[in-house]
């Protein structure tokens, strides 16, 4: 008998299953020489997380070396010039690296360490993965290997750098479409070849079971401070939170201390690139399918024979054509709200934050940005918005230069 | 007569191979590489040439379980239009002229779940596949194409890795049928070289578990190593080594040059000839 739960009325709160699944979503869809490693890990995740030791150590690395908790901050200006909802950002672009991937990057090289790993890889998109698993792989001592699609590499050129100063191999990924989906396959590459040594750090909510459980276990540490934050600030729950998704990891951090709250909406922000219908998009909730690829079952960006379609968006971090398996499933749940923004409204987004409050976004939160400016003018000013500013934009002043016409 | 006594190609085909004492040399050709045509001419020359049983690669945009040589066989596939329903069409044109070799489709489970896996199963099965080999789909996950699979007539096939320790061994046997893909390597397609002594380890293993025919494949490209690996196991597959020579015989535009085919095909011949021999010097 497998187990069944049912993720019925009672709680958003219960998933994955005991065999990772989230409804028919989940799973853990690796070829057989992978398998008894992803059981492995999985064995290893269940043991760490239920042991205070382990939690004790990953508060005080999040506390001292990645600067936990960030601040939760009312943006006056932002509010003022909406005219609607009050609207707090969620300072995660305040961390250690410039972005939220530190957090699951800390929990993820703990356990490496507890399972007695010798050898980390990953993937990345716009290199925030990339920098953050760079990062504790020197914090730890412990040899490192990116895989980075060859046309990412030309547009993050500044976290390249940043990866090789902190001592990691950045491996140019030339197959498909030559960013992250590819990056994500030659990472699975590597690993099926290197099964005893390599933990591999996914860089987001989504891979085989437990990854998207264990990547949003320990970035629910934002939607934890969010609640302390918020309650101390105004003394109750916000209204509304508002975050990007790519494969989701910064949404599910924000989102899963609230998903019981029937009183909290939630909006997740998918990259619509060009536009949703133009097919050059990244939007695999909103114009995307149910598939099986990277070891789980979700919704891609895919053609009627099954072939996975590339993703399009100036946004390297969003850049992907599937999203984690949670929230495949709290769409169909209709839990969260699944909207996007396209490239143009992301870039006017950054610049909007950067002028008005002082704060320049990454280009994956302006996507999220830029749906608080739809959503904030229409809801009245005792709303209170949470906004993840989930990564900060000096990597992506080259790209924005270039598409506002600017020689640097 | 023989045949009907077997409730399917692939187990008649393991008794004939039995009854003669040798393992079967299995091919792997990705479909539509580099084009229909040529792919319909290879696996028809196939049989003739010296393979026991075909593997025919469903092309897949993202396969994450292959090396270079099959990536890049599946990107050509792909671009010049290859289609499940062309991959079927491909397996009905070859069952019209051969019915007795044994052909399965090995592939990724996206395209299969997007087609739907009863629906795709049936349409397999009336195109004259014998089984599928789905490598992105664990015993955990496979119930959902397996029981549609089995109520159609078609062996799922499973893949026994030299990771899969004696503790997983019994559930990755559970419910197996047809025959067990051995993973020579750990690794990708076509990246390593197999080492018989590892393989043996690992195949005998298996063996002393299961009645199941067994056929071992990735990294496998040298006559010799296939003589080694077909005295322990009842199969031995060459996919890489293959689609290397086929893009040997590619003009600089990627169009296949007359001698692909025939190059191919002698590639067959030369690599399952110590299988054959190993047979007429036992005799």
């Amino acid at each position: 008998m497998t187990t069944s739960l049912s993720f019925q009325a009672n709680t958003f709160r219960a998933g994955p299953d005991e065999s990772g699944h989230f409804g028919k979503y989940g799973g853990r869809f690796v070829a057989e020489t992978l398998m008894p490693l992803v059981l492995a890990v999985e064995k290893a995740y269940a043991a760490a997380r239920t042991d205070p030791s382990f939690q004790r150590e990953l508060d005080s690395y999040l506390e001292h070396y990645v600067g936990r908790p960030s601040p939760l901050y009312f943006a006056p200006r932002l509010t003022e010039n909406l005219g609607g909802a009050k609207i707090y950002l969620k300072r995660d672009e305040l961390n250690h690296t410039g972005a939220h991937k530190i957090n699951h990057c800390m929990g993820q090289i703990l356990l490496a360490k507890r399972m007695g790993k010798t050898r980390i890889i990953a993937e990345t998109g716009a290199g925030q993965h990339g920098v953050a698993t760079a990062t504790v792989a020197a914090l730890f001592n412990l040899p490192c290997t990116v895989y980075m699609g060859e046309l990412d590499i030309e547009r993050q050129k500044p976290n390249v750098f940043r990866m090789r100063l902190l001592g990691a191999e950045v491996k140019p990924v030339r197959s498909g479409s030559k960013s992250l989906k590819d990056a994500m396959n030659e990472a699975l590459r590597d690993w099926v070849a290197h099964v005893d040594d390599t933990f591999y750090i996914i860089g987001t909510v989504g891979g085989p079971h437990p990854y998207p459980m264990m990547v949003r276990d320990f970035q629910a540490v934002i939607g934890r401070e969010v609640r302390q934050q918020l309650h101390k600030a105004e003394g109750r729950l916000p209204d509304s939170l508002v975050a990007c998704v790519g494969g989701g990891s910064n949404a599910m951090g924000l989102f899963y201390e609230f998903l019981d709250e029937p009183s909290v909406q939630m909006h997740a922000v998918e990259a619509a690139g060009l536009g949703v219908d133009t097919g050059k998009h990244a939007a695999a909730l909103t114009g995307g399918s149910a598939g099986v690829l990277h070891g789980m079952r979700s919704y891609f960006l895919q053609d009627a024979d099954g072939q996975i379609q590339e993703a399009h968006s100036i946004s390297a971090g969003l850049d992907y054509p599937g999203v984690g398996p949670e929230h495949a499933w709290l769409k169909d749940a209709g839990r969260v709200t699944y909207t996007s923004a396209t490239d143009e409204e992301a870039l006017e987004a950054f610049q909007w934050c950067s002028k008005l409050e002082g704060i320049i976004p990454a280009l994956e939160p302006a996507h999220a940005l830029a749906a608080v400016r739809r959503l904030a003018p229409t809801l009245p000013k005792d709303h209170l918005m949470v906004v993840n500013v989930c990564g900060r934009g000096d990597k992506d002043i080259f790209t924005v230069a270039e598409r506002l016409g600017v020689k640097l | 007569m023989t045949a009907a006594c077997f409730s399917s190609r692939l187990a008649a085909r393991f008794a004939a191979l039995k009854a003669e004492g040798r393992a079967g040399f299995v091919t792997f050709l990705t479909a539509g590489d580099p084009d229909a045509a040529t792919s319909a001419a290879i696996l028809a020359g196939f049989p003739k040439a010296g393979a026991d049983l075909i593997e025919l690669g469903m092309p897949f945009s993202d396969p994450m379980a292959d090396g270079p040589a099959i990536q890049a066989a599946n990107g050509r596939a792909l671009k010049r239009g290859m289609t499940i329903k062309g991959v079927l069409d491909l397996v009905r044109g070859f069952r019209t002229q051969e019915t007795t070799t044994p052909l399965i489709l090995m592939g990724y489970y996206n395209p299969i779940y997007v087609h739907g896996g009863a629906a795709f199963v049936k349409a397999a099965k009336a195109a004259g596949v014998d089984g599928l080999i789905v490598v992105d789909l664990p015993p955990e996950e496979d119930a959902e194409l397996r029981e549609p699979a089995e109520a159609s007539g078609l062996d799922l096939i499973r893949l026994v890795a030299p990771t899969t320790d004696a503790v997983r061994l019994p559930r990755v046997l559970q419910d197996a049928s047809g025959f067990l893909y051995y993973v020579a390597v750990t690794g990708i397609t076509g990246s390593q070289s197999a080492l018989p002594a590892t393989v043996r380890r690992g195949v005998k293993a298996l063996k002393a578990k299961t009645d199941l025919p067994v056929a071992v494949g990735f990294g496998i490209s040298e006559p010799e190593q296939v003589e080694a690996l077909g005295s322990m196991a009842e199969g031995v597959v060459v996919g890489s080594a293959l689609i290397r020579r086929l893009v040997a015989n590619l003009d600089p535009h990627g169009r296949p040059t007359p001698s692909l085919v025939p190059d191919v095909l002698d590639l067959v011949t030369t690599l399952s000839a110590p299988l054959r021999q190993g047979y007429s010097q036992s005799r």
